[in-house]
C-alpha cells in the first residue's frame, strides 16, 4: 500500500458524501474522513517498519512532470495532523443544520484531498496544482455557508481569494524558472541545483509571498481576521487548523531547501518579522470584540512564532516548529469549536453579550479552561513542548530573539485569561447556557486528550519527523 | 520499591484531584473533603518515609521516568531528584497542606462547589511535589506553572465575583513576567552546559576550567527574575496582597507557606549557579532587604487583617532572599520552614475569625475575640511572637541568623532588615490587639454569634502552633541539625558554626530589644490609648500613602496596562484598517488600469489607425537609430 490511497479515499469520499444525499452526508463524510485516519495509521506502521510508501510515475512528458508523492517523516505528521482533524471537524458540526449539506460536507473532503495533496507532492506543479486547488473549497465553503451580512462576507472572501492566489502565483514564476534550469519539476532535482546567490534571492522572495499571504505572516495578514469571523466554524477550523500549516510546511520543505543561501542571508529579517507577528498579532488581540477575531489574531501570534522557529535554520527551531504546528493545530480547532458552541447557544460571538456562563455549565467551562491553557502553553500540554523548543532554537540565534519571542507568554496569558473572564466568569447570566451535549462534549475531549498526552509523551512525534528534518537541514547546508 | 514511592508520593493528590473533579459532587462536600485531605496525608507518609532514607544515606535518590523533551544537543527526561533539600520541602508541603486540607473540611462546608474547591487544592499540591522533586528545570519549571494556576483558580474561586477574578489574573499574569525571566535562564544554562539536569550541572559546573562568568551572571539574574515573580519580591510583588481574594485556608497555603517559597527552593538549588556570580547575589540581598522593608511599612497601615498578613509575608520573604543573596542558603531555608509554621498558623487563625464574624475582615470591626475564641487567640499570640522574634519562639532564631549573617556582611542591609524586623512586631501585635482585646466593635447581630471554632478549625491551629513555638530547635545557634542535614547540597562551606562571642550576643539582644519595642508602642497605642485606625476617609497624610501602598498598583496600571491597551486600541483602529486598505487599494489599481484600459478598446478605427501608424513611425525610427 502506498500513499496514494489517502487521495483515492477522499477524493471519491467527496463523491460519495455528494451522491449520499443531504441526509447522509455528514455520516458518509466521517466515515470516509476515518477510514483516511485508519488508513494513514496503517502507513504510518509500514513507513516506521521502513516499508517505502511513497509514489512516482511519470505523468505528463512535455513539460517533464511527474506524479511523485514523497512519504518521510514530516509529510507523515502532516498527514496524521490533516487527517485526525478532518474527523473532528466534521463530527463537531453534526449539530448544525447546513442547506445543501451534500455540498457542503463534500467541499470539506474535497479540501482534505487537496491538503493531504499539497503535503505529500514531491513534484513541484503538483505540489502546485494541490495547493491551488485547496483554495477552491474553502472559497465556496466560505461564501455560501458563512455567516453575517452576505455583502461584507462575499467582500471578504474574494478578497482572500485573489490574495491568496496571487502571492501563490508568484510561486508558479519560481517553479517555472527552476523548471528551467533543472529540466525537472522534482524536488530531489531541484535540491541538486546550484543556484547562486541572486537567484536563491528571488526564488526565496517569491516562494515568500506566496507563504507569507497563506500562513499569514504581518503585514499580508489583513484577510486572515475577516475570513475566520465570516466562515463558519468547519471553515475557521480547516483554515487555522491544517490550511495555514500549509504554508509553514511548504518553508521547510521547499523555500528553505531550494533557496539555503538566501535563507542564511537574511536570516534575521525574516526571523524578526514572526517575532513582530507574535507581538502584534498578541497586542491587537488585547481589544477585540468578537471572539473569532480574537482567536484569529491570537493564531497570527502563535504561527508568527512558528515561522520565527522555521527561520532560525536548526534542527531545534525546525523540530519546535514543526511540533507547535501540530499542537496550534488541535488546540485552535478546540477554541473555534467552543466559539461555535456559544454561538449555538447564545447566537453571537460578541464577548460582551456573554459572560456568567462557568456558573451554568461546569463541563464546559472547564474543557474551555483546558484549551486555554494549552494555546498559553502551560506545560505538560503539547503547546508547550513545541513552544519551549522554538525558543530554545531562538535563545541560539541570540537571546533577545528568545526574549522578544517570549513575550508571547505573558501577552498570551493576558490576552486569553481576559477573554476567559469576559466570556465565561462574572454573575450567573440571566440567558440559559445548556452544558456540552455528548457530542460536543466528546470532540472536545478527543482534542484535549491529544494535547496532554503528546504534552508529556511527543517522543513519538519528535522521533518521527526528526530523521527527516535533518535530511532537510543537511540539504540547506550543503553549500556554505 | 523507590520509584513506586515516589510516584505514589507525587500522583496521591492527583488521583485526589480527578477523583473530586468526577465523583466529588456526587459523594458529598465532607466525603469529598476527606478524600482531598487523604490524599495529601498519603504523599506526607511518603515523604517521611524518604526522610527516614535520606538521614540513614545522605547520598539522593535519581529516578529517571522517561524522555520528554528533545533538544538538539540534550534531552530532558521526566524524572525525580530526592536529596536532602526537596524531601525538607516535601515534608512540611505535604504536612501543613494536609492540615490545611483538613481546616478547609469545616471552613468551607457551606461552598456549594467544596468539591471543585478540594480538586484544586490537591490539583495543587501535585504541582508543588512536582516543582520540588523534579530532578531538572523543566520538570520544576512544570511545577512552577502549573502552581500558579492553582493559585489562579483559587483566587478566582469565587468566579461570580470580577474583582477576585481580576486578582486571579493578575497574579497570573505577573507570574508569567517571572516565568520568562526563568525560561531565559533555562535557556542559557542548555546552552551553556548542554543539561538541564542538577547534578549533571553541579558536576559540569565543578569541573569546568573556563566558565563563561558573563554568560552565568545573565543566567542566574533571570532566575532570579524568575524566583521574583513566584516568591512577590519587588518589583513583581503587587499580586500577592490582591491574592488575598481566594479563600483563606488557600491563603495560607499557597501565598504563605509553600508555593511562594518556590523561589527560594530554586536559588537554594541552584546554588552552586548563584555563587559564581556575586553581582547577582547582591542585586538579591538588596532587592530582598529593601522588600522586606518596604512591604512592613505598608503593612503598618493596613485595616483588612489579611493584607496585613499578606504584606507581612512579602516581608518576610524579602529576608529569606536577603540571607540568599549572602550566600547563606541554609539560613533562608530555615526561615521558610519556621515561617511556614507560624504564617501558616497566623493565617488559619485570621480564618477562624473571619469565619467567626461571617466574613468580615475590617479589624476596625473587631476587638475583644480572646474572650470567646480561646485556642485562636493562643494560638495566635503564639505566633505573633514566634514573628516577631521573641524567644523562645522558632522565629527568633531563624530571624536572629537572617539579622547576624546581614550583620557580618554589610551594616546598611542589617539596618534595614533590624527596622523591618522591628515593624514586624509593631503591625502583629497591632493587629493582634484590634482582634483580640478590649471591646467587640461589631454588629450586636454578629456578637450574638461570636463562637469559637470547631475542632477540625483549631486542631490544626494547635498543631501548627506548637511547630511554631519549636521549630527552632532544628537550628540552634550553636548546634545547628539543619546545617548539618543540608550541607551535602552545597559546594562552599556552609558558614562556619558562629562561635558566639560579644557580638552575637549583642546583636542577639538587639533584635529581641527591638521586637520588645515594637511590641511596646503597639501596646501603648492600641491598649494604652485605646486607639482604633480611621476610617478610609478620614486618613490623611503619609498614612495614606501607605495605606494605598505607595500607589505602586496605580503607577504599573498606568505604565503597562494602559499603554499597552492604548497601544492595542491604536493597532485595531489604524494599523490594520490602513493595512487593510493597502490591501485593497492595489486590486482598485488593477481596476482603475482595467478601466482606463476599456476606454482605449472602444472599436473606432480610426483610432486603431492611428495608432497603428504611430506604432509603425516609432518601429523605423528605432532601427534607424539603432543603426
Amino acid at each position: 500500500m502506498n500513499v496514494s490511497i489517502l487521495l483515492i479515499i477522499l477524493f471519491v469520499g467527496a463523491f460519495a458524501t455528494y451522491l449520499a444525499g443531504d441526509k447522509l452526508a455528514s455520516k458518509v463524510a466521517l466515515f470516509f474522513s476515518l477510514s483516511s485516519l485508519g488508513c494513514a495509521i496503517v502507513l504510518l506502521n509500514q513507513f516506521n517498519a521502513g516499508e517505502n510508501i511513497s509514489v512516482i510515475h511519470q505523468w505528463i512528458n512535455q513539460p517533464n512532470i511527474s506524479f511523485a508523492l514523497l512519504a518521510d517523516g514530516l509529510s507523515i505528521a502532516m498527514l496524521l495532523l490533516t487527517l485526525a482533524l478532518t474527523p473532528i471537524i466534521i463530527f463537531s458540526s453534526f449539530e448544525n443544520e447546513y442547506k445543501n449539506a451534500k455540498a457542503f460536507y463534500a467541499l470539506i473532503l474535497f479540501m482534505a484531498f487537496a491538503m493531504v495533496g499539497t503535503f505529500l507532492a514531491s513534484d513541484g506543479l503538483l505540489y502546485y496544482i494541490f495547493w491551488e486547488l485547496s483554495l477552491i473549497p474553502i472559497y465556496f465553503i466560505a461564501l455560501i455557508w458563512g455567516n453575517g451580512d452576505a455583502e461584507e462576507r462575499k467582500k471578504a472572501v474574494i478578497k482572500f481569494f485573489i490574495y491568496t492566489l496571487a502571492g501563490s502565483l508568484f510561486m508558479l514564476i519560481a517553479f517555472v524558472y527552476l523548471y528551467q534550469q533543472a529540466g525537472s519539476f522534482l524536488l530531489e532535482d531541484l535540491y541538486k541545483l546550484n543556484l547562486s546567490s541572486t537567484e536563491q534571492l528571488w526564488i526565496f522572495l517569491a516562494f515568500f509571498l506566496a507563504y507569507a499571504i497563506k500562513i499569514p505572516l504581518i503585514p499580508f495578514h489583513t484577510w486572515q481576521a475577516s475570513v475566520y469571523q465570516k466562515a463558519p466554524a468547519v471553515g475557521t477550523m480547516l483554515l487555522s487548523g491544517i490550511m495555514l500549516k500549509m504554508g509553514l510546511y511548504s518553508v521547510i520543505r521547499w523555500q528553505l531547501p531550494i533557496a539555503p543561501l538566501a535563507a542564511k542571508e537574511y536570516m534575521y529579517i525574516f526571523i524578526s518579522l514572526g517575532i513582530a507577528g507574535v507581538i502584534y498579532g498578541s497586542i491587537v488581540a488585547l481589544r477585540q470584540k468578537d471572539l473569532k477575531k480574537l482567536l484569529a489574531y491570537s493564531s497570527l501570534a502563535h504561527v508568527g512564532l512558528i515561522a520565527a522557529g522555521t527561520y532560525t535554520l536548526t534542527i531545534d527551531g525546525l523540530r519546535g516548529a514543526v511540533l507547535q504546528m501540530i499542537a496550534h493545530g488541535f488546540v485552535v480547532v478546540g477554541l473555534f469549536f467552543i466559539s461555535e458552541i456559544i454561538f449555538r447557544r447564545y447566537e453571537t460571538r460578541t464577548m460582551a453579550e456573554m459572560g456568567g456562563i462557568r456558573s451554568q455549565s461546569p463541563k464546559f467551562a472547564s474543557m474551555f479552561l483546558l484549551l486555554v491553557l494549552a494555546s498559553v502553553a502551560l506545560p505538560t500540554t503539547f503547546n508547550f513542548v513545541g513552544e519551549f523548543t522554538v525558543l530554545y532554537s531562538l535563545s541560539q540565534i541570540n537571546l533577545w530573539f528568545a526574549f522578544l519571542g517570549g513575550t508571547t507568554i505573558i501577552l498570551g496569558a493576558y490576552y486569553m485569561l481576559k477573554m476567559y473572564q469576559q466570556v465565561m466568569l462574572g454573575e450567573t447570566n440571566t440567558k440559559v447556557f445548556m452544558d456540552v451535549t455528548f457530542k460536543e462534549g466528546f470532540a472536545l475531549v478527543l482534542i484535549l486528550a491529544v494535547l496532554f498526552f503528546f504534552g508529556m509523551y511527543p517522543k513519538p512525534i519528535t522521533d518521527l519527523i526528526t530523521p527527516s528534518l535533518e535530511n532537510i537541514i543537511t540539504q540547506i547546508n550543503r553549500i556554505n | 520499591m523507590n520509584t513506586n514511592l515516589a510516584l505514589l508520593l507525587l500522583l496521591a493528590p492527583f488521583l485526589g484531584f480527578l477523583f473530586n473533579v468526577f465523583f466529588g459532587k456526587s459523594i458529598g462536600k465532607t466525603t469529598s473533603g476527606v478524600i482531598g485531605t487523604l490524599a495529601v496525608f498519603t504523599s506526607f507518609l511518603a515523604s517521611a518515609y524518604f526522610f527516614a532514607v535520606i538521614v540513614a544515606n545522605p547520598e539522593g535518590i535519581q529516578i529517571s521516568l522517561f524522555d520528554w523533551i528533545q533538544i538538539s544537543n540534550f534531552k530532558v527526561d521526566f524524572g525525580f531528584l530526592l536529596d536532602q533539600l526537596s524531601i525538607l520541602w516535601l515534608l512540611f508541603v505535604t504536612g501543613i497542606g494536609a492540615l490545611i486540607h483538613m481546616y478547609s473540611i469545616s471552613y468551607m462546608h457551606d461552598d456549594e462547589n467544596m468539591h471543585k474547591y478540594f480538586a484544586y487544592l490537591n490539583l495543587f499540591i501535585f504541582f508543588m511535589i512536582t516543582l520540588v522533586i523534579g530532578s531538572n528545570l523543566l520538570v520544576l519549571f512544570i511545577g512552577w506553572e502549573g502552581v500558579g494556576l492553582c493559585s489562579y483558580l483559587l483566587i478566582g474561586f469565587w468566579h461570580k465575583n470580577q474583582e477576585f477574578n481580576d486578582a486571579a489574573k493578575k497574579a497570573f499574569i505577573m507570574n508569567r513576567i517571572g516565568d520568562l525571566g526563568l525560561l531565559i535562564g533555562i535557556f542559557i544554562i542548555g546552552s551553556l552546559f548542554s543539561t538541564l539536569d542538577y547534578a549533571t550541572l553541579k558536576t559540569a559546573i565543578a569541573g569546568a576550567t573556563d566558565l563563561n562568568m558573563y554568560w552565568i551572571s545573565a543566567a542566574a539574574f533571570a532566575l532570579f527574575i524568575g524566583a521574583c515573580g513566584k516568591s512577590a519580591q519587588i518589583p513583581l510583588y503587587t499580586w500577592l496582597p490582591d491574592a488575598m481574594a481566594g479563600p483563606t485556608p488557600v491563603s495560607a497555603l499557597i501565598h504563605a507557606a509553600t508555593m511562594v517559597t518556590a523561589g527560594i527552593f530554586m536559588i537554594t538549588r541552584l546554588n552552586f549557579v548563584f555563587d559564581l556570580a556575586p553581582d547577582v547575589q547582591n542585586i538579591i540581598a538588596i532587592v530582598g532587604a529593601v522588600t522586606s522593608l518596604v512591604a512592613a511599612t505598608i503593612a503598618l497601615v493596613q485595616t483588612d487583617i489579611k493584607k496585613v498578613l499578606a504584606y507581612s509575608t512579602v516581608s518576610q520573604l524579602g529576608l529569606m532572599f536577603l540571607a540568599l543573596g549572602l550566600g547563606a542558603y541554609e539560613v533562608a531555608v530555615f526561615h521558610v520552614i519556621t515561617h511556614a509554621f507560624f504564617k501558616a498558623c497566623l493565617f488559619l487563625g485570621s480564618g477562624s475569625v473571619i469565619h467567626a464574624l461571617h466574613g468580615e475582615q475590617d479589624m476596625r470591626k473587631m476587638g475583644g475575640l480572646k474572650k470567646v475564641m480561646t485556642i485562636t487567640f493562643v494560638t495566635f499570640l503564639i505566633s505573633s511572637l514566634a514573628i516577631s522574634g521573641i524567644p523562645p519562639f522558632s522565629g527568633f532564631f531563624s530571624k536572629d541568623e537572617i539579622l547576624m549573617v546581614a550583620f557580618e556582611h554589610n551594616k546598611i542591609l542589617w539596618f534595614i532588615s533590624s527596622l523591618a524586623s522591628l515593624m514586624t512586631a509593631f503591625y502583629m501585635f497591632r493587629l493582634l490587639y484590634l482582634t483580640f482585646f478590649k471591646e467587640f466593635r461589631g454588629t450586636a447581630e454578629q456578637k450574638s454569634h461570636l463562637h469559637e471554632s470547631p475542632a477540625l478549625i483549631t486542631f490544626p491551629l494547635i498543631v501548627l502552633a506548637i511547630l511554631a513555638t519549636l521549630g527552632g530547635l532544628i537550628s540552634l545557634p550553636t548546634n545547628s541539625w539543619l546545617n548539618e542535614y543540608l550541607a551535602p547540597l552545597f559546594t562552599k562551606v556552609a558558614t562556619e558554626e558562629h562561635h558566639f562571642g560579644t557580638t552575637e550576643y549583642a546583636l542577639m539582644l538587639v533584635a529581641v530589644i527591638g521586637g520588645l519595642v515594637g511590641i511596646g508602642i503597639a501596646y501603648a497605642k492600641y491598649i494604652k490609648q485605646n486607639q482604633v485606625p480611621a476610617e478610609d476617609a478620614a486618613i490623611t497624610g503619609f498614612t495614606k500613602v501607605l495605606y494605598d501602598k505607595y500607589y505602586v498598583d496605580e503607577i504599573y496600571d498606568f505604565l503597562f496596562v494602559k499603554s499597552i491597551n492604548g497601544l492595542s486600541k491604536f493597532f485595531r483602529d489604524y494599523v490594520e484598517t490602513t493595512l487593510t486598505s493597502l490591501v485593497f487599494g492595489l486590486g482598485q489599481v488593477t481596476n482603475e488600469i482595467g478601466f482606463q484600459g476599456k476606454k482605449i478598446q472602444n472599436g473606432s478605427i480610426g483610432r486603431y489607425l492611428f495608432a497603428f501608424v504611430l506604432g509603425m513611425c516609432a518601429i523605423v525610427i528605432y532601427l534607424f537609430l539603432a543603426q
